[in-house]
């Protein structure tokens, strides 16, 4: 029974490690870039959060309501203020220079809110539990994980039932030729890295009310991102979500057979993964 | 003739560092289908990407409708009402043909050429319409790219290669398709290595080598040994 639980209480765990990793794999599969200040990102959304429910006292999941355009629109200019500059046939650039704001967001972060870690506090929800047959689960881990599922869906209808998500398609397949159909592909990025942002928003709350984070937390989010996007495949959503729950499986196994090997067992279920599959379980899109 | 609708004027234009064409002065006649010919590496493909703004270009060298499109960006210049039916086809292949030809109409100009008119001229598109552009045979790709560039109602559009790697009987469906194309007082340029199919399609021709106007001519009354001079350089 023990057993049992530590495998659903990972699996709930995996639908937060999706969540830090769809707006990875967006970015990556429209344009391309890999994003090494992504982790950074979703703790700056978790301070935001933190911002709002302090100053207005807004209950954290409904903060949401203003992060996530926040991040939307902070991911925007973030586009096309820097990193567009940074696109082309090299995937080096873009990569240094998100190092780069990698290191300023955390000493940004360092310089405003201090390295004191913080959380989300939101008495009722944290402590709620639901009974599931022999286990009892926790309310949060369940939203965090439909929440997860939710936006994974919605990911994927925007990218194939939409206009936004041919233009995302199309600018991915071929810049020169979308441009010819008059799409303009900085703008079309701008938007696809609102769109990544805004999920890591959802990320950074849900983060937050898990866990308490610093300034300096950034990096392992984004290796559990990473981890779960070439678990999953590159360029499937759904494989990403698959992908977290495996490595959120992983770690509460891993934690349930010695405490210490939470974060380690996470890293050996990838490594055991990348040398079998290197193109991961779930590779390429399916419509 | 009419008045231009498309005027290039001491054209200049680089391929990476080498300079691809040299002062290149050609017209195109609202209404008027024209013809460019030359061999490999004689600048059309880099003549075809300045036209489209893929490739910006200096002031006053490229007008449309009386405009300067040289340092228009590509969605820019498509928004101007000018496409093209790329060479190879380059279709979007994580999209299906309907996503492909909805592609098209994004600049949302108005016209005649819609999902139903496209359709209409080739109906195998229609029933091919959910499958993935990778799964068509050539000819239906050339059918989909070219339905494509419909779509977004041009008043100029640009045929670049349409017979490369194509079946002769599928080149010759897609030739005698071409007039109900270009009809309705659409300008076309048709830029092709097959000479006869290009002279027969056009009122005009131009001949590039190396860069430069090698040639220009009325397509039904033009030499052939002239146009043999112009395309290969041969004195």
């Amino acid at each position: 029974m023990e057993w049992l639980n530590a495998l659903v209480q990972g699996t709930l765990l995996g639908g937060l490690y999706a969540l830090f990793a769809a707006g990875l794999s967006l970015i990556f599969g429209v344009m391309r870039l890999v994003n090494i200040a992504h982790g950074d990102l979703i703790v700056l959304a978790a301070y935001l959060g933190l911002t709002v429910t302090s100053a207005i006292g807004l209950h954290p999941v409904v903060a949401m309501v203003l992060v996530v355009p926040a991040m939307a629109m902070i991911g925007y200019a973030l586009q096309r203020g820097l990193l567009n500059q940074t696109l082309g046939d090299d995937l080096l650039p873009p990569l240094l220079v998100t190092f780069g704001l990698s290191v300023i967001l955390q000493n940004g972060l360092l310089e405003v809110y201090s390295a004191d870690p913080q959380k989300l506090s939101a008495p009722v929800l944290e402590t709620a539990s639901l009974p599931l047959g022999p286990i009892t689960v926790g309310v949060l881990p369940v939203l965090t994980f439909a929440i997860a599922v939710a936006v994974i869906w919605g990911l994927q209808w925007t990218f194939y039932k939409t206009a936004l998500g041919r233009a995302f398609r199309a600018v991915s397949d071929n810049q020169d030729i979308a441009q010819l159909m008059g799409l303009n592909k900085r703008h079309i990025f701008g938007l696809a890295m609102a769109l990544a942002l805004a999920v890591t928003a959802v990320a950074g709350i849900l983060l937050g009310l898990r866990t308490s984070f610093d300034p300096a937390s950034g990096g392992g989010r984004l290796i559990f991102g990473f981890e779960a996007v070439i678990i999953g495949g590159l360029g499937n959503l759904w494989g990403t979500l698959a992908g977290g729950v495996i490595l959120g499986v992983a770690q509460t196994i891993g934690a349930k057979i010695d405490p210490g090997w939470q974060v380690l067992s996470g890293h050996i279920a990838f490594l055991v993964i990348l040398a079998i599959r290197p193109q991961g379980l779930f590779p390429r899109m399916s419509g | 003739m009419p008045e231009p609708i498309l005027q290039m004027t001491g054209l200049n234009a680089h391929y990476g560092d080498f300079q691809a064409l040299y002062g290149v002065d050609m017209h195109v006649g609202g209404g008027e289908v024209l013809a460019i010919i030359g061999a490999n590496g004689a600048g059309k493909t880099t003549l075809m990407r300045s036209i489209t703004g893929l490739i910006t270009n200096g002031p006053g060298q490229i007008q449309f409708k009386g405009r300067d499109i040289g340092g228009l960006r590509g969605d820019q210049v498509a928004e101007t009402g000018l496409a093209m039916v790329p060479e190879g086809r380059q279709l979007f292949a994580s999209l299906t043909v309907e996503e492909n030809l909805l592609i098209g109409a994004q600049t949302g100009r108005k016209g005649p050429w819609s999902l139903g008119a496209v359709f209409k001229l080739f109906p195998i598109l229609k029933e091919r319409r959910a499958v993935p552009s990778t799964a068509l045979s050539g000819g239906q790709q050339q059918m989909v790219a070219i339905g494509r560039a419909l779509m977004s109602n041009p008043e100029l559009i640009l045929f670049d290669e349409i017979s490369l790697g194509l079946a002769p009987i599928i080149i010759k469906d897609i030739y005698d398709a071409l007039p109900g194309i270009i009809g309705d007082g659409m300008s076309a340029i048709i830029v092709e290595q097959d000479i006869s199919k290009a002279l027969s399609v056009s009122s005009r021709v131009y001949c590039l080598q190396e860069g430069r106007v090698s040639l220009e001519g009325a397509s039904d009354t033009v030499p052939r040994e002239d146009i043999s001079r112009a395309y290969f350089g041969i004195e």
